[in-house]
């Protein structure tokens, strides 16, 4: 199913629609407040995004030496060419210690290499701990955002599900008693666990550490109460000094919240006295994207978030209309990547209005991204008949001043005299929510010839 | 090998050379750090008190929190009631109702505080006990974080952390709720 066609079930529910949007335009709101504060923040967004540069120019001389630096620290890395690899690798960590209980705070990862099915089917149990993704956990889902992975559920439908699983009272419906229930859940099961897996924000070059941010301190529960802990990054999420977190720390929570900084910034070096660190370096697909150069930019991502929050078509159709992991504007540049005839819808999925670009923090040029795969799509042969044949028509409409003039005289025409049954007919995207305008007799042009017969 | 595949397949697709920026000295612009630390950190749900001695916190403790049974320290010149040189599984941790941990650097412009493995000898302790409070000299603040990872070293310990409050969720309709996984509340104490 196409994005079009899930976002259309989407808004069936209209008060839903206007809540998703006010909620998660709120987010955005938040995050112009807390950039303004900042005197440097166009400064610093250039900064980000001119070290990014310099770590996909030497991407495999930086994670050269963050191995180097990690395996002195006494962290094994583990490197994953595929998510079946990195699958494989995680469970043989697991395997090998003979750990069958997994504690896993956000990572959108593991969520990529469809990670939690994986160990399931063999034997493990994972337990998602950052409390949005618990929620959809439980429900079976898949994140629709990527920072607020439950942002497209009401506070009732929570209430129903943790009454159902958690054996909270019926009916209850307030954050706090809720939040509270998971809290206990959770706890215990942090304590039963055997394990304790992460995402990783930034890894640090020159130090070998890995650095992960929570609000709620679950990576940090995770990892601390269980011997192993196990870190799983993608190759992209080098930087090259400590230095640098100074920029990107910054930058992180206040463009994702508004916040000026996460709750917990965890920086983990070595493993805990009888314990032991593993990193799982994934590719995946992104060396592949670095040799893309009109798409690479997109592997600048720090996963924040405010491209989703300022777009009108996520905010309107939500996540999960997107079918990936990584919804919104950034998963519409990545995912063609990846596969393009099965994700030739995302590139449309919206309307070029380049808000992503201005707030994104590492300066990714979203929306022009989004244009040029368009592009590809269409000369790949990607597109449905119908823009296939609409296109192909507008483009020989508006290539002659002779066929544009008959045109604009037939459509005037006909939106006067046709009936409306005919005009809001079923190709006519554009009139199932809005109404046309009055046509007026003549075009522009007539009417200044008419009235400045002179020139 | 995936680490071969991996870095040959980047060494063919990476860009041309780009230079690694200079980080400039970005000032903070308010001279009273203090000021700007406490406001930050009551907007992150954490309290700020000033004392001027450790009897004034063993005071502050009793009031605040006259249920606590297990109060563990770090902090060297007030002493708690759990031995935690003597937990050797740090779940047991989670008995713990009140610690009081020394920062090591406060960062005025997020209120976050530097707190690495040295500082609570558990490495869970921050996050696990029910109520935090960190000690602090207010002239171990900064006014932003770049000044901050100047005067750190994040790999000197094996595990650090800033800490900006208590734990927190949003993810139940975007609802702000105070303590979920880790501490409930956190009180930094500044004593000069």
């Amino acid at each position: 199913m196409q994005h079009a066609d899930k976002a259309a079930t989407f808004i069936q529910n209209e008060s839903k629609t206007d809540w998703h949007n006010a909620s998660i335009w709120r987010a955005r709101e938040k995050r112009d407040v807390a950039a303004h504060g900042i005197p440097e923040w166009e400064h610093l967004r250039e900064l980000a995004s001119q070290i990014k540069d310099n770590v996909l120019s030497n991407l495999d001389h930086y994670l050269v030496q963050f191995e180097e630096a990690a395996t002195r620290n006494g962290v094994q890395v583990h490197w994953a060419a595929t998510a079946e690899d990195h699958n494989r690798i995680v469970l043989g960590i697991l395997q090998k210690n003979k750990l069958s209980k997994v504690v896993k705070s956000k990572s959108m990862l593991t969520e990529e290499c469809h990670l939690n099915p994986f160990l399931e089917a063999n034997g493990v149990e994972v337990i998602d701990t950052d409390l949005g993704e618990r929620i959809i956990q439980l429900r079976d889902e898949r994140p629709s955002h990527i920072v607020a992975p439950a942002i497209h559920l009401k506070k009732e439908e929570i209430g129903e599900l943790f009454h159902e699983k958690l054996g909270t009272e019926k009916g209850a419906t307030d954050p706090n008693y809720l939040t509270e229930a998971a809290r206990q859940h959770l706890r215990s099961a942090f304590m039963e666990s055997h394990a304790g897996l992460t995402g990783v924000n930034f890894a640090v070059a020159e130090t070998g550490g890995v650095v992960i941010v929570t609000n709620e301190g679950n990576s940090d529960m995770g990892v601390h109460l269980n011997k192993v802990q196990i870190h799983c990054m993608g190759i992209e999420k080098i930087i090259p000094r400590a230095q640098d977190l100074g920029i990107f720390v910054r930058l992180l929570a206040r463009s994702a919240i508004g916040q000026a900084i996460s709750i917990f910034t965890s920086h983990y070096h070595r493993p805990k006295a009888g314990g032991a660190m593993h990193y799982v370096i994934v590719d995946n697909g992104r060396s592949e994207h670095l040799g893309r150069e009109d798409f690479r930019n997109g592997l600048k991502c720090i996963r924040c978030g405010a491209c989703m929050n300022t777009c009108p078509v996520y905010r309107r159709s939500g996540g999960h209309s997107y079918g990936y992991t990584i919804p919104g504007p950034i998963g519409s540049i990545l995912t063609p990547g990846k596969d393009l005839k099965q994700h030739s819808d995302l590139p449309f999925a919206s309307t070029l209005c380049g808000s992503c670009s201005d707030v994104c923090p590492v300066k990714i040029d979203i929306h022009e991204q989004l244009y040029k795969w368009r592009q590809i799509i269409a000369e790949e042969g990607h597109l449905n008949r119908f823009k296939r044949w609409s296109m192909r028509l507008a483009g020989k409409i508006l290539s002659s001043p002779k066929a544009y003039r008959r045109f604009g005289r037939l459509a005037r025409w006909a939106l006067r005299v046709m009936p409306s049954s005919m005009v809001y007919n079923r190709w006519n995207d554009w009139g199932k929510e809005r109404e046309l305008p009055t046509a007026p007799k003549q075009s522009f042009k007539e009417w200044y010839q008419e009235n400045h017969p002179a020139s | 090998m995936s680490k071969e595949k991996i870095l040959s397949r980047i060494q063919a697709n990476k860009p041309a050379a780009r230079a690694l920026p200079d980080i400039p000295a970005f000032e903070f612009a308010t001279s009273d750090l203090h000021a700007a630390f406490t406001s930050l950190a009551e907007a992150n749900a954490s309290r700020c008190l000033s004392l001027t001695s450790t009897d004034e916190m063993a005071n502050f403790i009793s009031v605040q929190f006259p249920e606590a049974k297990q109060i563990a320290s770090t902090y060297s010149s007030y002493k708690g009631n759990v031995d935690l040189q003597a937990v050797t599984d740090p779940s047991e941790l989670k008995q713990v109702d009140v610690a009081v941990i020394p920062g090591q650097v406060g960062v005025a412009e997020n209120a976050a505080i530097w707190v690495t493995e040295e500082d609570c000898v558990h490495r869970a302790l921050p996050v696990i006990c029910q109520h935090l409070i960190l000690v602090l000299s207010k002239k171990q603040l900064v006014g932003n974080l770049h000044e901050a990872y100047q005067k750190i070293q994040i790999d000197q310990s094996g595990y650090g952390v800033f800490i900006a409050g208590p734990s927190k969720t949003a993810d139940i309709e975007q609802s702000l709720v105070i303590g979920a996984q880790g501490a409930r509340s956190l009180t930094i104490v500044f004593i000069d």
